[in-house]
């Protein structure tokens, strides 16, 4: 038991955990969980605003937009690199990612239909996760924390980018308001859905905060993002589809609507507009990357043999 | 992806200061594994000079005997400055 009293003295002086150090199975668990799934969206959120990258209107906006989906497979490979520290194989991830043995964020599997779309996640989209992630950079675990701190970093530029092309559409034509408006009706709710269950559905909250791997609730981090967010939209000009939006002087707060939580476990379970597409390409990358995985072995182990020969 | 080897990576982030460790990545040998880490890890010109190192090349202390290993020099505060006392014109010392 000495072993666990050490962990929850470090845990209670707000210290971290690190790699090497014992650790209870289910907070180990917990964690591969978290990060994996964290990293799987990561990898998979490249799609969509892929999608874009040969359609982007200027050199800029595709430059930009090359240098944001380069930045979603780096944080992938933090994360997975984080994941590797708990004793986890990072193939066995991606198989568990191919066969749905584990999740992806919902939200990649929404269509990317037009432009505003690309920018229109990075405001809200990528809005959305910087709520959740910041708090994500004082987790309890080390290795994550410093990929969050990291990630937080880079992710700051992903949304001033989004918001900046939005307002080149704010400012164009009637066709290019009304393109920003459909956008934002498609991805508000998801977006909000970016948070997780409501708390008293959330399986895993209690344990993660308690261990100090989340630091607020998602009923709290959701409220956060639309406090922050409402006003953003004003200067968009954009409306956000709901009809029980509304400050609460109060609270302090805005009200808002109910979320669609059957359209979100329909999602979660595979049935949302692009979960086979996304894991149909995700898996179909991996295996045509077989060969230049395998030329590259080939070639190490021949250069290895020469040094070996010399 | 496992069948090659894991590289820990440090990055010296600027002339004047040491090299730090920043993460991991899988490649097939040392030159792949710089080259990868040339564009995780230095997309914003975090580093002016890379180490990767194979993982299994790293010896650690272990983390249970932390104490015991530490420990010798605990009672050793006449190593620090401030175990002196000095009359103050010469405090500056």
């Amino acid at each position: 038991m000495e072993q666990q009293e050490q962990f929850d003295a470090v845990l209670a002086a707000d210290e971290r955990i690190e790699p090497r150090d014992w650790m209870p199975e289910k907070y180990r668990a917990t964690l591969i969980r978290q990060i994996a799934q964290h990293a799987h969206s990561e990898i998979i959120g490249m799609q969509p605003e892929g999608a874009w990258l040969t359609k982007a209107p200027s050199l800029r906006r595709k430059a930009i937009l090359l240098a944001k989906v380069q930045d979603e497979a780096g944080h992938g490979m933090y994360l997975y690199s984080a994941a590797e520290t708990l004793g986890v194989d990072r193939s066995d991830l991606l198989d568990r990612l191919h066969t749905g043995a584990q999740k992806y964020s919902t939200i990649f599997n929404y269509p990317t239909l037009e432009w505003a779309d690309v920018g229109v996640i990075g405001w809200l989209v990528d809005g959305a996760a910087i709520v959740n992630q910041v708090p994500l950079c004082r987790c309890s675990y080390g290795p994550y924390a410093r990929a969050m701190i990291r990630i937080c970093k880079e992710e700051s530029f992903h949304q001033r980018q989004g918001f900046e092309m939005l307002l080149a559409l704010r400012d164009g034509t009637d066709g290019q308001r009304a393109m920003l408006q459909d956008a934002v009706n498609r991805w508000w709710w998801p977006s909000l859905m970016m948070f997780g269950p409501p708390d008293g559905a959330s399986a895993n909250s209690s344990a993660s905060m308690a261990w100090k791997i989340k630091r607020h609730s998602n009923d709290d981090l959701r409220q956060r993002f639309v406090d922050m967010t409402v006003p953003q939209a004003d200067v968009l000009g954009v409306r956000l589809p709901d009809n029980d939006l509304r400050w609460n002087a109060e609270r302090n707060s805005h009200d808002f609507g109910e979320i669609d939580w059957e359209e979100f476990a329909r999602v979660v379970k595979g049935d949302g507009p692009c979960n086979t597409e996304r894991i149909e390409r995700r898996t179909a990358a991996h295996t045509e990357g077989e060969w230049v995985r395998e030329a590259a072995t080939a070639y190490a182990r021949k250069q290895a043999a020469k040094v070996g020969a010399a | 992806m496992s069948e090659w080897p894991l590289w820990e990576v440090f990055v010296r982030p600027r002339r004047g200061l040491g090299h730090a460790h920043v993460g991991s990545l899988h490649a097939p040998d040392a030159e792949m594994a710089l080259r990868n880490a040339r564009d995780l890890y230095t997309r914003r010109q975090e580093g002016v000079s890379i180490w990767v190192v194979p993982a299994g090349s790293i010896t650690a202390s272990s983390p249970e005997e932390k104490d015991s290993f530490f420990d010798p020099a605990g009672d050793k505060v006449y190593r620090h400055p401030t175990f002196y006392t000095l009359p103050p014109e010469v405090d500056h010392l």
